[in-house]
């Protein structure tokens, strides 16, 4: 027996829109959840005290300083190596072998779990390069772990810019990287920073290859040698070893605001490089 | 040569050497990875490693088969949950949904992406694994409780590739089906699906990487326990769980072992990239 396709049509739209509804709903459960839960313990206090009794009392304030050193660090090195690399992808070269080995390292090194990143920052930098576990180690091996992301958005956004650009650059005498620095290169930016953004995210959230490089002391940092905790890692402590749930909950928050503003800011710069190229 | 050519010049060669960060990278990964990892993997014998179910360090047993057998396990549930959920989302965002609903669903499941996974693993914990334990028993921490939350993880992955190769074919596809009479979701199913199929195998092939590397998650959900689980409600661990779980304290031939487990993750993930680079390749040269 067949079925009237219409019919079957109206309850495969009602399946789809089912499943995409229960999604949507997951998704705004858990913010919710985490935010309502979480929220009560924030207050100023809780941001600028730093964690007493290995985090049984006090606020977050160090993780919160652990976190911007150690993604700032990282988009400090990731950001010239990115964007480099998609201005030689886009700007001084054709496909060829060489591109495409470039292309497929990105890919792969864009697949591998951040755990293996942990793994490999720990053996070269904690213990080879004796930068033990340090901002530096986390920053370096976090640097690694976003270089994929920053080069495709950055190459994305290079392409984008309307090929007149260059053509008239061209034509008034400048040389290619005449035409890169102050043509392509300043139209290309808000695309830019949304790679930048959306990395900026990745770092805030990663745990896995931060806990092995850079460590978990709760103190301030003071050189690029200390070892530091970021919010996930703290937040992950805090619930895996039962310490303080309802610290737990707010660091989470935290963490869960942070990466809203991180998604807004990134939703708000594409539309703008959009709307600006087509 | 004037002095702006020579520049010109020395920013290509400087240009091309930083294009080569990231294949430098991964090629240093490759190297300290294998390095660490493999001299012991032969002293014990590869057969040992692999197949053997007893990990014992201290012990100097080092047998990853319950391991192995529990990364597979909840990739699979993973991809039982996620892969027909974000077929779904991928088909209504492209094909049954208007402009201003999808511009309100698209950045909320692209949100799903950045939520950092320690928090899945939290909601895991404090909801999904109680709620697995009072009603269908066991432990609650379980291979059920790391599917699902991976399932969830996995599916901005699944839904933006698929959304992406659905987007890019042609309209005219859309458009004969249509015109030859077919509804909307025959079109789907009969033109639009199987058009697009490389890009979804790429879309659920690099979501099963995702799972299989996901750590912090499934640490906190799977209960951990090394043996091979007897059913999905029995504890699990990983080969992403078990070098999280002992690196901070392992030292010798216990920490090289953690590195063999990290070769054969490694080695899974390489795979799985090498097929999903292969099929979207295919995509790109089957549409010229």
């Amino acid at each position: 027996m067949r079925f009237d396709p219409r019919l079957e049509q109206r309850i495969v739209k009602v399946l789809l829109w089912a499943m995409t509804v229960l999604t949507v709903a997951v998704l705004v459960f858990i913010v919710f959840f985490i935010l309502r839960k979480g929220l009560p313990a924030v207050s100023l206090d809780f941001l600028t005290k730093n964690p007493v009794d290995m985090g049984k009392g006090g606020g977050i304030f160090s993780t919160v300083i652990g976190t911007i050193v150690l993604t700032a660090l990282a988009i400090l090195i990731a950001t010239p190596l990115g964007v480099g690399t998609a201005i030689y992808l886009t700007e001084y070269t054709w496909e060829n072998a060489v591109t495409r080995v470039i292309r497929f390292g990105a890919e792969c090194l864009a697949g591998i779990p951040s755990i293996i990143f942990g793994l490999f920052g720990f053996i070269l930098f904690v213990t080879k390069l004796g930068f033990g576990w340090s901002i530096l180690s986390g920053g370096l091996t976090l640097a690694f772990m976003i270089l994929p992301t920053i080069i495709r958005t950055s190459e994305e956004a290079i392409r984008s810019v309307p090929p007149a650009y260059r053509t008239v650059s061209f034509s008034l005498g400048g040389t290619k990287w005449q035409t890169v620095t102050r043509v392509v290169l300043p139209s290309a930016v808000p695309g830019i920073m949304t790679g930048i953004i959306l990395s900026v995210g990745r770092s805030i959230g990663e745990t896995a290859a931060v806990i092995f490089t850079a460590g978990s002391a709760l103190r301030l940092p003071t050189s690029l040698f200390s070892s530091s905790r970021t919010m996930s890692v703290h937040f992950y402590i805090l619930a895996r070893e039962g310490i303080s749930l309802s610290r737990a909950y707010g660091t989470a928050a935290v963490l869960i605001i942070a990466i809203l503003a991180v998604n807004i800011a990134t939703y708000y710069l594409m539309n703008k490089f959009i709307r600006k190229y087509s | 040569m004037n002095r702006l050519e020579r520049k010109d010049r020395l920013v290509r060669l400087a240009l091309l050497a930083v294009a080569f960060s990231a294949v430098s990278i991964l090629a240093v990964i490759t190297v300290f990875m294998f390095e660490q990892g493999t001299p012991i993997m032969f002293k014990y014998g590869l057969k040992n490693f692999l197949a053997g179910s007893d990990w014992y360090p201290s012990e100097k047993s080092f047998g990853l088969w319950p391991m192995i057998v529990g990364s597979i396990y909840v990739t699979f549930g993973a991809m039982v949950i996620g892969v027909p959920f974000g077929l779904a989302c991928a088909i209504v965002l492209t094909e049954f949904s208007s402009k201003p609903v999808r511009r309100v669903i698209k950045p909320v499941i692209e949100l799903l992406a950045g939520i950092p996974s320690v928090v899945y693993g939290f909601i895991g914990v404090v909801i999904l694994v109680p709620f697995i334990r009072e009603t269908f028993g066991g432990p609650g921490l379980s291979v059920l409780a790391a599917s699902i939350i991976l399932g969830i993880m996995i599916l901005p992955t699944i839904i933006s590739i698929s959304v992406d190769s659905l987007q890019a074919l042609p309209p005219a596809y859309r458009e004969g089906s249509i015109a030859l009479g077919a509804t909307k979701w025959q079109t789907v199913r009969m033109a639009l699906l199987p058009a697009a199929r490389s890009g979804i195998i790429a879309s659920i092939i690099l979501g099963m990487g995702r799972a299989i590397g996901e750590t912090m998650a499934v640490i906190m959900i799977a209960g951990n326990a090394v043996s091979v689980p007897g059913s999905i409600l029995a504890p699990v661990r990983t080969l992403t769980s078990n070098i999280a779980l002992e690196m901070g304290y392992a030292a010798g031939e216990h920490r090289q072992a953690l590195f063999a487990t990290g070769v054969i993750l490694f080695l899974i993930i390489m795979v799985l990239n090498t097929m999903a680079n292969l099929t979207s390749a295919r995509r790109k040269r089957d549409r010229g």
